[in-house]
């Protein structure tokens, strides 16, 4: 057998399933966060696949990919600076307890 | 062959890694995890000659991003208390694999137009020449510093002590 673009569509599809029920069945923010990077990471592999089986020379999956990672990098940035800053206010990281703008 | 091996390999320990990212109790464990779901998706790109975005995976999921994830756990001492599910696990379990499902399904029954091109056997130049050449992607290139200007900044004024 051969591997084709199926196999890594299906492979980062399971992967952002993983990174779904992560983000949304976890108390913890840090874990939140690292579920919502493996779901960067699936659609990386989706990019990637699909500029090497469709469009092999042109390569703007590839560049598509790049500005998802700087985007990634910068996100968990700013979430962990969030997250530290709301954990000096209110020692803790329960993303059930933090509910300051709940109507 | 090796493809085969090497794909097989890599997509068992990416989903292995990432079923213990969201599963373990312990957070400081499920951040080492996240770190061998990194390098298994750098072996994926690998595998799709995109040998570029597997440097850079490397270095910036594994250098960067790792090392802030564990600083911040470092940070809050929240380990003692795990990583708990909340009373949405059902529900986001139903969630999570309808979605796999239509997915999947899908993919599996759409006829991709593929190529028999061979893929070029090194992008760096290639990828070069696509995001700063004038009829590329110049203005995105360009945005992105701002972008993580911003970011610094943010990052910056959200942590700074206020009490002083």
């Amino acid at each position: 057998m051969t591997i084709g673009l199926e196999h890594y569509l299906v492979l980062s599809a399971i992967l952002f399933s993983i990174g779904l029920y992560g983000a949304l069945a976890k108390h913890n923010a840090i874990v939140i966060l690292m579920s919502i990077e493996i779901m960067l990471s699936a659609v990386n592999i989706a990019l990637v696949a699909f500029s090497g089986y469709v469009v092999p020379t042109a390569l703007t999956g590839q560049v598509f990919a790049l500005f998802a990672m700087a985007v990634a990098a910068a996100e968990t940035a700013v979430g962990l600076a969030i997250i530290i800053s709301i954990y000096r206010n209110k020692e803790t990281i329960d993303a059930n307890k933090i509910d300051l703008m709940k109507w | 062959m090796g493809q085969v091996i090497g794909f097989w390999v890599f997509a068992v320990a990416i989903i292995g890694a990432a079923l213990g990212v969201v599963l373990l109790k312990n957070v400081f464990r499920a951040a080492v995890l996240l770190v061998g779901c990194f390098l298994g998706v750098a072996g994926i790109f690998i595998l799709l000659s995109a040998d570029f975005l597997a440097a850079m995976q490397i270095l910036i999921y594994i250098g960067a991003i790792s090392i802030l994830i564990i600083l911040a756990i470092m940070l809050t001492r929240e380990v003692a208390s795990g990583s708990p599910s909340n009373k949405f696990q059902i529900p986001a379990l139903v969630i999570a694999a309808l979605f796999c499902t239509g997915v999947v399904y899908a993919i599996l029954n759409t006829s991709w137009q593929i190529t028999a091109v061979p893929p070029p056997a090194t992008t760096t130049s290639n990828l070069g020449n696509k995001l700063f050449s004038k009829d590329g992607f110049i203005l995105p290139v360009e945005i992105i510093p701002t972008v993580l200007l911003a970011t610094i900044l943010g990052a910056i004024v959200l942590v700074k002590d206020k009490k002083k």
